[in-house]
């Protein structure tokens, strides 16, 4: 492979990566199958599909987050900070110092429930301090300094006196904040942030996107952003990786993907929201006939097999190829067929 | 803070006096009295008092007065100047008896707690993190055996094996020499040498039902995300879970120390006897058969007491720990 310069290698490549569980009395749970992405700074990916397609694996995969039971089977995770060697996250070992010096440190993660994501029995400023302490070695007094300030940056009023609050003491919203200026604390490079505003109403969601567009502008981090929300995605995204069952079926560009979706999966996705902009009518993704198969059940070919209109011949045998369709890519029988081309609806 | 610590003070003060209450309400429950006790040893050893000297006896002892009047005179006293009676049997102030038998109770006691948390706080949390491995697994039959071996028959077996091996015998918390001594040095250490035998026993049971505890509670936090979270920052394994999820399922395990105490000494009563060990728990059974009511009143309200100070104790500690409480605002 030629080797990428500098100045456009992605922050962090994601390449044919599959995630397994093992259980001691059943078979591997393959929970994500073949996942290809790429992250550039100061860019967002969206992450979207159905609920268990795999989405919060894939992103705990990234810092290795999951339960132990979970396996990267194959594949890389490549990651290139600044000026710094590229290094293989899915080579390192759980509690390496090598993988501790990436978490929080260079990529930071928020959750999707602040309440239960932050430890109940220490103080917000606390938790805060602590990612400054432990990755910068400041003292604790400075610490406290650049913890209200980033409270202060975050939108929190007070944060002098917030600092000293426990998570029980404030609001949902402030408690996102409070996640994301601990995520903030040690300017990562990369922010990964699992369905950050699901648990939130409306008002306080849009405020927590808007804030998280401006942070980005100021910190110049790549953000992987997880939703359900297609509304969402058009917000916040410049890229967007639809996932179906373990499985990246459509990527790219997030206009060229909502203009002109090529997979079924992708198609039928925009086809559940009547027009992104009437915000009220968001809701969880489940738009097509059907159940989703489990794992268990997928199909040695396209995952979307059991469900897809199109299905045909060599679908449910052969894994279908990356096939760039205009200015992004989808896995499609039906878009290499050259004889089929015609009946993919566009 | 404050009006916390007034409000408990006052509700410390009304359950003591409850407590006292109950205590002499409980020894004056069994029909007949001090006297009729001590008439039926008599004649079972074939001497005989007449009624007009038993009639005597009773009016020295004031046990022909009505329930009220005798706890008026008990508790006034008590409260006057400390004086909590006299022990018919042993003819001498309750209040000599009882407190070098209550402190071995309360240092052997607390000895021991203090080897069950020592033991099975690690235990409990090793077995939490590796679960199902076989250190785990080792962990829970040990646990099984502790719970189901009775105190009484692994002192029997530990004294029989002592003897066995060392040829010493195990009994008694002191050598002869440091039994009436002050505390000191030399006498600490001397009781060590005797104490660590029962301090084994009594802990055993408790051990395995606390590593039981703290691994159930450990796994349930384990899963909650904050623990991810903690991960995610770069922290060292080790500490994230010895600062977050173990921090977290201390605190149900710390409102235990408060009942702690009283159990200890009511399950601990067998064991002092077959290993002589000079504790309350004999002195109460002892009491309580020959009907020395003063005696097992004071006993009884005494370890109401400590229960009700261990209470405060692990309230405190709990409030301490865990902010929901302090602040009031659980949701
Ligand atoms: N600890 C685990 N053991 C076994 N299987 C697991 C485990 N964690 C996740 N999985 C499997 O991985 C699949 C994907 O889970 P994941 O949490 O990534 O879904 P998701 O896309 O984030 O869904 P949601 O939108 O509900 O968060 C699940 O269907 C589940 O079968
Ligand atoms: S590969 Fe086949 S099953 Fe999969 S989406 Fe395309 S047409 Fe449908
Ligand atoms: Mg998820």
């Amino acid at each position: 492979m030629p080797q990428t310069p500098m100045a456009d290698r992605p922050l962090l490549k994601i390449e044919d990566v599959e995630i397994a569980f093992s259980s001691p009395d059943e078979a591997d749970i393959v929970a994500v199958r073949q996942v290809d992405l790429a992250l550039s700074p100061g860019k967002t990916l969206c992450l979207v599909g159905e609920s268990g397609c795999g989405k919060s694996v894939t992103a705990r995969a990234v810092l290795h987050l999951n339960d132990q039971n979970a396996v990267i089977g194959r594949g890389r995770i490549l990651f290139s900070p600044p000026g710094e060697e590229t290094v293989d996250i899915a080579a390192l070992k759980s509690d390496s110092l090598a993988l501790r010096k990436i978490r929080g440190n260079q990529i930071a993660m928020i959750f999707q429930e602040p309440m239960s994501s932050l430890s109940p029995v220490h103080t917000v400023g606390d938790q805060i301090d602590e990612m400054i302490t432990l990755h910068e070695g400041l003292k604790p007094r400075e610490a406290r300094e650049r913890t209200v300030s980033l409270l202060d940056q975050v939108g929190v009023p007070g944060p002098h006196e917030r600092a000293n609050s426990y998570p029980f003491q404030l609001s949902g919203g402030l408690r996102q904040r409070a996640m994301i200026a601990m995520a903030l604390a040690c300017k990562p490079a990369l922010l990964i942030a699992d369905e950050p505003t699901t648990a939130l109403d409306m008002t306080t969601q849009a405020q927590i996107l808007d804030l998280l567009k401006e942070l980005q502008e100021d910190y110049g981090m790549a953000m992987l952003f997880i939703t359900h929300d297609l509304g969402v995605v058009a917000e916040i995204a410049d890229e967007v990786a639809v996932m179906y069952l373990g499985d990246v079926v459509e990527q790219g560009d997030v206009f060229d993907v909502f203009r002109a979706p090529r997979h079924p999966y992708t198609q039928a996705l925009m086809r559940s929201i009547p027009t992104i902009a009437r915000k009220k009518e968001r809701q969880r993704l489940s738009p097509i006939k059907g159940t989703v198969p489990s794992a268990k059940d997928r199909p040695e070919g396209c995952s979307f097999t059991s469900r897809c209109p199109y299905a045909f011949e060599p679908c449910a045998g052969t894994k279908p190829d990356r096939t760039p369709v205009g200015n992004h890519v989808a896995r499609c029988h039906l878009l290499t067929e050259g004889a089929r081309k015609a009946e993919v609806p566009a | 803070m404050l009006r916390f610590l007034v409000g408990r003070l006052i509700s410390i003060v009304l359950t003591v006096w409850a407590i006292s209450f109950v205590a002499f309400a409980i020894i004056q429950l069994p029909p007949g009295d001090y006297l009729t006790a001590y008439m039926a040893e008599l004649s079972a050893q074939g001497e005989r008092v007449s009624p007009a000297e038993l009639e005597a006896l009773r009016r020295q002892y004031s046990l022909g007065d009505p329930f009220l009047v005798q706890y008026w005179k008990w508790i006034s006293g008590i409260l006057a100047h400390g004086d909590f009676g006299s022990s018919f049997e042993w003819k001498r102030p309750v209040t000599e008896l009882i407190w070098g038998r209550l402190g071995n109770s309360i240092l052997l006691e607390g000895l021991a707690v203090l080897v069950m948390w020592l033991v099975a706080l690690p235990i409990g949390i090793y077995a939490a993190v590796r679960k199902y491995s076989l250190g785990d697994y080792l962990a829970t039959v040990f646990g099984f055996l502790g719970l189901a071996v009775p105190n009484f028959l692994f002192a029997l077996v530990l004294m029989y094996l002592t003897y066995v091996w060392f040829g010493t015998t195990l009994g008694g918390l002191f050598s002869p020499a440091f039994e009436r001594a002050h505390w000191s040095l030399p006498r600490l250490w001397d009781f060590l040498t005797y104490a660590w035998a029962p301090i084994i026993v009594l802990a055993t049971a408790g051990t395995a039902q606390l590593i039981r505890i703290m691994r159930a509670n450990l796994l349930d936090e384990l899963k909650k995300p904050y623990v991810t979270t903690a991960r995610s920052k770069g922290l060292p394994e080790w500490k994230v879970i010895v600062k977050y999820p173990v921090r977290v399922a201390l605190n149900p395990l710390v409102s235990t120390i408060g009942w702690l105490l009283p159990t200890l000494v009511s399950s601990s009563v067998i064991v002092s006897v077959v290993m002589n060990l000079p504790t309350a728990g004999p002195l109460l059974l002892r009491s309580l058969t020959s009907q020395d009511m003063y005696l097992a009143g004071t006993i009884i309200m005494l370890l109401g007491v400590l229960t009700v100070i261990g209470t405060l104790i692990s309230d405190l500690i709990l409030a301490w720990l865990d902010p929901r409480i302090r602040h009031g605002g659980a949701r």
